[in-house]
């Protein structure tokens, strides 16, 4: 039979989100970035929020998210996207908000931008993905590399004495009383973005209800960055990334505990 | 079971074979041939897809459209 007839007797069960433009992504093979737009596009699709979306793109290696998802864009400069997302949604607060961060934006040189935005519980969505490196300007390490994690420049692994610990910028944002929302979530197996999915339904639910920010951190590879080929970055991430990083909720609205 | 099948747009698939890890099938593959950007893309190889969206869904790149047969065509079909 050929496979144009076979087609026509079945049902589409997934395909491409409109919501993302058909430029060919930059990104490296594998990469988890990609996975992290496609699924925010999906929700934003799916919720019917095409129209109704401000996104701000972060610096780093998803530089080019306004080339590649079809909703309004603003560009921020190096670390201070969630600041630009709190203008964005004083001035319209009608409209769904949300940040696009890195590890390097958000967890180092825009640290202060995103305690403070959340410490004042901006009604925005901060999604961060975090992959323990830098990944666009080589490899460098970022504050969440892993103990003993080679990178160029800690080519002997790193070293707590030296370097500190890899900092854990959820746990310690969920403290802050304007975090409503934060949550750690992966898109390495298609369960854990079948996840992803869920707590990005919840996080643009929860922006309804003006309550504070949302959070979601997301626990990515760098095949590049970390020198492997996107089969063995996820064994790295379920035996090196998740215990460092456990996934789950952190801290979830009181009314919705159980 | 339930058929499926996945059409993949070859020419901007890259390769990453993370659908592959994901098939709980084992119906794909990696291509011999290679598309013009130079990486070897992915292709049903075997006939036995259910359509369970796995390796659409772990697909970077959003280049898998998956196709499953309805409840109703099933049980025609049994």
């Amino acid at each position: 039979m050929p496979e144009e007839m076979l087609i026509d007797e079945m049902q589409c069960v997934y395909q491409k989100p409109g919501t993302l433009t058909d430029e060919y992504m930059h990104y490296c093979p594998g990469c988890g970035h990609a996975v992290a737009h496609k699924i925010l596009m999906e929700v934003v699709e799916e919720m019917g929020l095409q129209e109704d979306i401000i996104g701000v793109a972060p610096v780093g290696c998803s530089v080019f998210a306004y080339n590649y998802m079809n909703i309004d864009m603003q560009e921020a400069a190096h670390g201070r996207a969630s600041a630009v997302a709190t203008g964005i949604k004083r001035v319209r607060p009608d409209k769904f908000v949300f940040s696009y961060q890195g590890d390097g934006d958000l967890a180092a040189i825009g640290t202060a931008e995103t305690i403070h935005t959340i410490n004042r519980g901006e009604n925005i969505l901060i999604v961060f993905i975090n992959n323990g490196i830098y990944g666009m300007t080589g490899g460098q390490m970022a504050p969440t590399s892993l103990f003993g994690q080679k990178t160029s420049t800690s080519p002997y692994g790193r070293d707590v004495a030296h370097n500190g610990y890899p900092l854990k910028i959820t746990e310690l944002i969920a403290h802050l009383p304007g975090a409503y929302y934060v949550t750690r979530q992966a898109v390495h197996t298609p369960n854990t973005v079948r996840k992803f999915k869920k707590a990005l339904n919840n996080a643009f639910e929860y922006q309804k209800l003006n309550k504070g920010t949302c959070f979601i951190e997301v626990v990515s590879n760098c095949p590049s960055g970390w020198k492997m080929t996107p089969k063995e970055t996820l064994t790295y991430i379920e035996e090196k990334m998740l215990p460092e990083y456990p996934l789950g909720d952190i801290k979830v609205p009181t009314q919705n505990k159980n | 079971m339930i058929k499926g099948t996945v059409l993949i747009n070859s020419e901007t698939c890259k390769g990453c074979e993370l659908c592959i890890v994901a098939c709980p099938q084992d119906s794909l593959s990696l291509s011999q041939k290679i598309n013009l950007r130079g990486y070897r893309y992915v292709e049903l190889s075997q006939d036995n897809c259910t359509g369970c969206t796995n390796c659409a869904i772990v697909c970077p790149d959003a280049v898998i459209t998956v196709y499953r047969q309805s409840k109703q065509n099933y049980k025609k079909a049994v």
